[in-house]
């Protein structure tokens, strides 16, 4: 065969490839896939499992709007053709809803909740009232009249929802056309007229979330380890990622364990968030307002702390996984007590952590100490001069700060960690006086929007990103505060306190970053080369999420800490990733970090120019002490694991009547004994009935 | 819609075809390779007239309905005409096998009769072709849901397990009107077969109106039925002798020596 007829056959062949791969057809006529949808799943702890739940092969259930408490009797008791899959909207998502739901589950296949577009009036927070209220320091042993929220109920609007287990699959759906299909066909189908009850076909859902780990952390960590195959399926994982830590002073990163004549200040603040859904935890009150803040703080204190260097370091410390019984926090306390860390318990002066600083009214600021530490004299007398120092500060701004009750404790915050171990002063700045402002706590509602951040519709991403909201310099104002107060309480002359003074630009730009895309043009410089995957166009999801993944805001914080802490140099890209400065350099690795930065492309080419940072600004993992020493029963630190899945989706379809189904089945087993019947009596008589065409003479036969 | 719908589908578009081949078939080996033989001349037809149109439709303007409506029913006309193109030419190679196999064999009689090659080459061609019919769909039907949601009719499972029917059965019967016409050079009968199948396959277009396309369908299966059973050398009064069961004293009485 010549070449050319070669060349046609191949392209023949590779067109026959190209045959439009596309779905079945035949499908196509009966589900419609459903696009964009958040399950909730299924994390376990030492002694319980919470979350959702879909039988392996998906969950099935006939289609109901639900209009009213009311109505779910229609669920729950009245309703012909059960099990129903339930659609909710906002004000419905309550607990006393859900928890009807979850006990009357043999009719219930499963819940879809209808996102709105804007937060729902009111207040929404699925979490406990009292968070972390068996990790923290509060327990019986430390003061009982102080445990379990007696003297304060920090979240009072929380309902509990995600620590519910449920077994009944549970969708968020966005309010858009694919939700707008499914209320249509619920019309057309499903819904009951006059009180009658509504014919078949009725329009179905099936949504498939099924989860692998069961009943608690020991459990399905002991199932990891049945080692029966090559390839061992997992069941679960734990939760965790990597704490970002920095230094005012470089510390030798290398020499663990306690440093003498190192006294640092902590100054902390929480990375994670979580929501009743994974993976959607926009947390801008909770996390978001905090690590701002103190990164703007850091930036305020860089030219202070380098110029007249007070006696104490600053150590600027923000912590993942701190939602699910601190998870960051006590790791770092773990291994400083394990000479693990750069630093030591004996090491540490004071903490200031900055909580949640968004929603101020009034221009307050309260100031939490921990009242049973106190009454140590010797603490007492640290915590007052911080005190002091903090309002002194805050005068000059025009921020009040303020000391609630002294009786009270000290609300859900990393510090607490610390006390565990030993007493040591420390504040807490909060937004509230005693239970907390946010009336959307650890749900998928913490947003921009919550914060009031809107930017005037004609403006561009690259305008908006420059735009001071209002939002942005209040909390400006804040950071402003917190650096003066870190640089006293190190120790630094008040002559220098009037230079440090947090960027409203810095703060506006990472306030963009994190809530609205964090794929714009400063991120994009900032970032490493190989951590621009990190960059989304989209709000940032704060879940701490599995150890193995990484979590989305880490990345980003680290390479900011470093770029607004440390300082450019003049070094090449092979030197600046090897962390070193020249190639005979091996001591900057020990007290320094090297981040090759992008940079910006100069306006004539696309290439882009890098550059090296050096700062002191480093990662350390944050995985909770149970799984390093594998005691999953120790309460004492976080367990928490996450299931794992194979596919999670949805989709609608109608569904026939049972009679229908059972009359097609009679039909054909009829047709097929017919048929068998009819086949034996001709094949037995078959000479008798063919014989009339038989001719001797043709040879044929 | 679930496994009770997946098995009556199944019943009802096999059912005829599993109880002829159980029955009729499955003892004889000769019979079986015919049959699967059969069954690849079909499969190949049907690969030629793909080619065809995957090939039109490739180059045609994919947003242009009525040309695609248009070059969907090209796609049939074609696919009926080679499947009858390669019936002739089935017929053709069992004539010339069967020339052999008598040269090979050590009996005077053929081990099996053309009648017979016309029978099971028709059904083979009923099986893969109620096989493709009906097989994807079958494979939906096992799923929890029905059709309907676009607003199809719902009644898509059964009608197209009764339709695959009534095409197997049809392949049967026009493979044995087929050959047999071939044999006594009667070619309107051909053509008469040919002009069948054209109608059969042209009135699936009348889908969703699933009564519109069975009924006429199954009127003519049983047309069909009728001309086969004369042609394979059935009469009403072998018939008749068979329902009145006299069938035993009927050989006594007619068994003249010869």
């Amino acid at each position: 065969m010549d070449q050319l007829s070669t060349k046609w056959i191949i392209h023949l062949l590779f067109s026959l490839c190209f045959l439009g791969v596309s779905c079945n057809s035949v499908g196509k006529k009966i589900y419609v896939d459903l696009n964009n949808t958040v399950p909730c799943v299924r994390l376990l702890n030492a002694t319980h499992q919470i979350g959702c739940q879909s039988s392996l092969s998906g969950n099935v259930g006939v289609l109901h709007v639900l209009e009213s408490e009311e109505n779910l009797d229609w669920v729950l008791d009245s309703g012909p053709n059960p099990p129903y899959m339930v659609i909710l909207e906002t004000p419905l998502f309550t607990r006393s809803i859900m928890m009807k739901l979850k006990n009357g589950s043999s009719r219930v296949a499963g819940v879809a909740f209808v996102v709105p577009n804007s937060n729902p009036a009111g207040g929404f927070s699925p979490h406990t009232s009292c968070p972390n209220e068996n990790s923290g320091v509060y327990t019986e042993g430390y003061d009982p009249t102080l445990a379990n929220c007696k003297n304060t109920v920090w979240n009072p609007l929380g309902s509990g929802l995600s620590y519910e287990d449920f077994d009944f699959p549970i969708f968020s759906l966005k309010d858009d056309n694919d939700t707008e299909v499914i209320r249509q066909c619920y019309i057309v189908h499903n819904r009951p007229v006059n009180g009658s009850t509504p014919r078949y076909p009725l329009c179905a859902m099936q949504l498939f979330s099924h989860m692998s780990a069961v009943t608690n952390t020991p459990t399905c960590m002991r199932r990891n380890d049945i080692n029966f195959s090559i390839s061992p399926e997992y069941v679960c994982d734990p939760l965790g990622d990597s704490n970002v830590w920095g230094s005012s002073r470089p510390l030798n990163n290398t020499a663990k364990g306690h440093k003498m004549w190192e006294s640092v200040v902590i100054a902390a603040a929480r990375l994670d968030s979580r929501s009743f859904f994974s993976n959607v935890a926009p947390g801008t009150e909770s996390a978001v307002s905090g690590f701002v803040t103190l990164l703007a703080a850091a930036h305020a204190l860089r030219n202070a702390t380098q110029e007249a260097q007070p006696n104490r370091t600053i150590l600027y410390a923000f912590f993942q996984g701190e939602a699910f019984d601190y998870i960051g926090s006590s790791r770092m306390v773990y291994d400083m007590e394990k000479n693990q860390f750069p630093l030591d318990m004996d090491n540490i002066h004071s903490v200031l952590e900055i909580g949640q600083v968004g929603l101020r009214s009034d221009s307050k600021l309260w100031l939490h100490t921990d009242p049973v530490s106190r009454r140590n004299a010797t603490v007492n007398k640290e915590v007052e001069e911080l005190i002091e120092n903090l309002q002194l500060v805050a005068r000059e701004l025009n921020i009040s700060g303020e000391e609630p009750n002294l009786s009270q404790p000290l609300p859900p915050s990393s510090f607490q960690r610390f006390l565990l171990n030993r007493p040591i002063p420390g504040v807490v700045l909060e937004d509230h006086r005693s239970e907390y402002t946010n009336r959307f706590y650890e749900s998928m509602f913490d947003n921009r929007e919550y914060l009031n951040i809107t930017y005037p519709p004609e403006l561009t991403p690259e305008e908006q990103l420059e735009y001071v909201t209002d939002t942005a310099k209040a909390l400006t104002e804040v950071a402003t505060m917190v650096g003066r107060a870190l640089y006293k309480q190190a120790g630094g002359e008040d002559s220098q306190l009037k230079n440090i003074n947090a960027d409203s630009q810095i703060v506006t730009q990472m306030l963009y970053s994190f809530l609205v895309q964090s794929n714009n043009s400063w991120l994009q410089q900032i970032i490493s080369p190989d951590s621009i995957g990190h960059l989304n166009d989209r709000p940032l999801n704060l879940y701490v999420g599995v150890y193995q993944q990484a979590s989305e805001p880490t990345a980003l914080v680290h390479h900011l800490l470093a770029n607004l802490t440390g300082s450019v140099l003049n070094i090449t890209q092979e030197n600046c990733n090897n962390q070193r400065e020249d190639e005979e350099d091996k001591e900057s690795k020990h007290m320094y970090y090297y981040i090759w930065s992008q940079g910006a492309a100069p306006p004539n080419s696309t290439e882009r120019r890098g550059f090296c940072v050096r700062s002191t600004s480093r990662v350390f993992r944050a995985l909770s002490p149970a799984f390093e020493e594998h005691n999953y029963t120790n309460k004492a630190y976080s367990t928490w694991t996450e299931s794992r899945w194979k596919s999670i989706r949805g989709r609608i379809f109608l569904v026939a009547s049972h009679e229908l189904e059972m009359l097609t089945l009679g039909v054909g087993i009829g047709v097929l004994l017919t048929s068998l019947l009819l086949t034996y009596f001709i094949s037995s008589k078959a000479d008798i009935l063919f014989s009339s065409a038989r001719e001797p003479t043709n040879a044929t036969y | 819609m679930t496994a009770s719908v997946f098995f009556g589908c199944t019943f009802i578009a096999f059912g005829p075809a599993i109880s002829l081949f159980l029955f009729t078939i499955a003892r004889e080996p000769l019979r079986v390779i015919f049959l699967i033989a059969g069954a690849f001349f079909w499969l190949v037809s049907l690969l030629l007239a793909s080619l065809v149109w995957f090939i039109s439709v490739r180059i045609s303007n994919m947003d242009n309905e009525a040309q695609q409506k248009g070059l969907l029913i090209f796609g049939v006309v074609l696919s009926v005409l080679l499947q009858e193109v390669f019936r002739f030419a089935y017929y053709k190679l069992l004539k010339k096998a069967n020339e052999g196999l008598l040269a090979l064999s050590q009996e005077e009689t053929m081990p099996i009769s053309i009648r017979q090659l016309a029978y099971v080459s028709g059904l083979g061609f009923g099986f893969m072709s109620g096989a493709f019919s009906v097989v994807n769909i079958l494979a939906d039907s096992v799923g929890p849901g029905t059709v309907g949601i676009h607003g199809d009719s719902q009644h898509y499972f059964l009608s197209s397990a009764f339709m695959t029917m009534a095409i197997i059965l049809l392949h049967m019967f026009w493979g044995v009107v087929f050959f047999d016409a071939c044999e006594k050079q009667c070619w309107w009968a051909v053509a008469a077969v040919v002009i069948s199948h054209l109608t059969v396959s042209c009135l699936t277009f009348q889908n969703p109106e699933y009564v519109a396309s069975l009924v006429p369908t199954y009127v003519i299966l049983f047309l069909m039925g009728i001309w086969a059973f004369y042609s394979a050398g059935g009469s009403l009064r072998t018939l008749k002798l068979c329902l009145t069961c006299k069938d035993k004293d009927f050989l006594l009485a007619n068994h003249r020596p010869r």
